[in-house]
């Protein structure tokens, strides 16, 4: 062994290897653009059918009321790559096939509905009942009420929680690296079994950050913006 | 009906599955036995650090948070997994997880703690200050015990997190209850196992997660 190696040498072309990190990094490029791509979808569909299921709730109807309490606790007590294995590996033996994007896509979709729709309804229920009679006293219908007064105050009360719960979610992208989904996880740690070289992981680490430091700060702002609500 | 039977609630292949599975259980009760306290205690850490009077120490503690948060822990764990050997560090796939769960419980309950102190208003330190207690029992005996009262829908939320967090701990190997029952799925080719480790699941956390809905609408209707 050459003698002028030193440890520190060994450490930066183990983790900083440059040719390494140019051959891969447009491989975690398309898993960065995968994982923004994936998490917008979740959320955009998530927060709406947790919206949804809220609002169906709202209306107390013993059957839906009861199915959507039973559904929003066991998505909400199990881990998510429970449903993602059971998905992927389970559902093709009753006939149903689905891509490892798909399912961590769904999973995550039934978790974030789970959880916000919980958010939501106790954002409901904690609007004064005075607010419910006197929109029902103007002649506004249930369903106008619900829309135009109980709503808008909900939602606003929600905001600190709901945002902390869906950057929570949308971390779990890096779930779909155990059904192949070509994400940023998936991408470093391929990188990094063909080049035989840490540094691909030091590239996916650092879109990790690129990509949810903003977002961690942003949901800090959230919640001193709208802590004095609490009051 | 005969089908779904067949592929996910298969009788012979539950009582096959047991024995696996119930020592798979053993081990996410452990996880979740050292994870919680040891998180809790480093949470606490760095949450009494951002109270510090020196910036740098305040400063370091909101990088760490941040840092970790940014992080999803499956992609901390995997890093630390496949990274560490490369720095000639070569950990037991448990000490791996330990750690990786430490960092990232860590920054979680950090904040949560840090929320809670800064909940208690300052009149409460100055008033037993005045009486003749350290900072420590004052921190102690005075600010803990309100924080976290203040706090507990999120730290129920956070323990509930981290118990399913223990299910990643499959991804590097470790024969906890998930691991388990994937195996045996690919054992048998039947989802069977993995229905039963929801059922595992589900007795172990249902009860946490209607702890939580009842502190939560407690907590809303307090606004």
């Amino acid at each position: 062994m050459n003698p002028t190696i030193t440890p520190w040498d060994r450490f930066l072309d183990s983790f900083f290897k440059l040719e390494v990190m140019r051959d891969y990094l447009p491989e975690i490029a398309s898993g960065f653009l995968l994982t923004c791509h994936l998490a917008l979808a979740v959320v955009a569909t998530g927060l709406t059918l947790g919206l949804l299921l809220a609002i169906i709730r709202a209306y107390d109807f013993w059957l839906t009321s009861w199915l959507i309490a039973v559904f929003a606790d066991v998505m909400r007590a199990l881990p998510p790559l429970v449903f993602i294995l059971l998905f992927y590996f389970g559902l093709p033996g009753v006939g149903l096939e689905m891509s490892g994007y798909t399912v961590t896509w769904l999973t995550l979709t039934l978790v974030l509905a789970a959880f916000s729709e919980e958010i939501f309804r106790a954002g409901i229920l904690a609007t004064p009942k005075g607010q419910w009679e006197a929109a029902r006293s103007t002649g506004l219908g249930f369903g106008e009420t619900l829309a135009f007064v109980i709503m808008p105050q909900a939602v606003r009360m929600t905001v600190p929680p709901l945002t902390n719960r869906t950057i929570a979610i949308t971390k779990n992208t890096a779930l779909g690296t155990v059904v192949g989904v070509g994400e940023i996880l998936n991408q470093a740690t391929t990188g990094q079994s063909f080049s035989g070289n840490a540094s691909p992981l030091v590239l996916g680490a650092a879109a990790y950050l690129i990509l949810f430091v903003p977002v961690v700060i942003f949901g800090r702002w959230v919640e001193t913006r709208f802590a004095w609500r609490r009051q | 009906m005969d089908f779904i039977l067949q592929n996910f609630f298969n009788l012979d292949i539950m009582s096959q599955a047991w024995p696996m599975l119930l020592r798979g259980f053993g081990m996410t009760l452990f996880l979740v036995v050292v994870v919680i306290p040891v998180g809790c205690l480093g949470g606490l850490t760095v949450a009494i650090g951002s109270q510090s009077p020196w910036r740098w120490v305040r400063w370091s503690t909101i990088v760490y948070v941040d840092f970790f948060r940014a992080f999803p822990p499956l992609v901390l764990l995997i890093f630390l997994y496949a990274g560490l050997p490369f720095a000639g560090v070569d950990l037991p796939a448990i000490v791996t997880v330990a750690l990786a769960f430490l960092l990232n419980t860590s920054a979680y309950y950090g904040e949560i703690f840090r929320a809670g102190i800064e909940s208690v208003g300052r009149g409460q330190t100055e008033a037993a200050r005045s009486t003749g207690l350290t900072a420590a029992q004052t921190m102690g005996w005075v600010v803990l015990p309100q924080a976290v009262r203040n706090v507990m829908p999120d730290l129920v939320s956070n323990t509930l997190e981290v118990a399913k967090l223990t299910s990643l701990a499959s991804v590097v190997a470790l024969p906890e209850l998930l691991y388990s029952a994937d195996m045996a799925r690919s054992i048998t080719f039947n989802a069977t196992p993995i229905v039963m480790a929801a059922g595992f699941y589900l007795v172990l956390l249902w009860p946490m997660v209607r702890l939580l809905s009842r502190l939560e609408h407690r907590q809303m209707a307090g606004r």
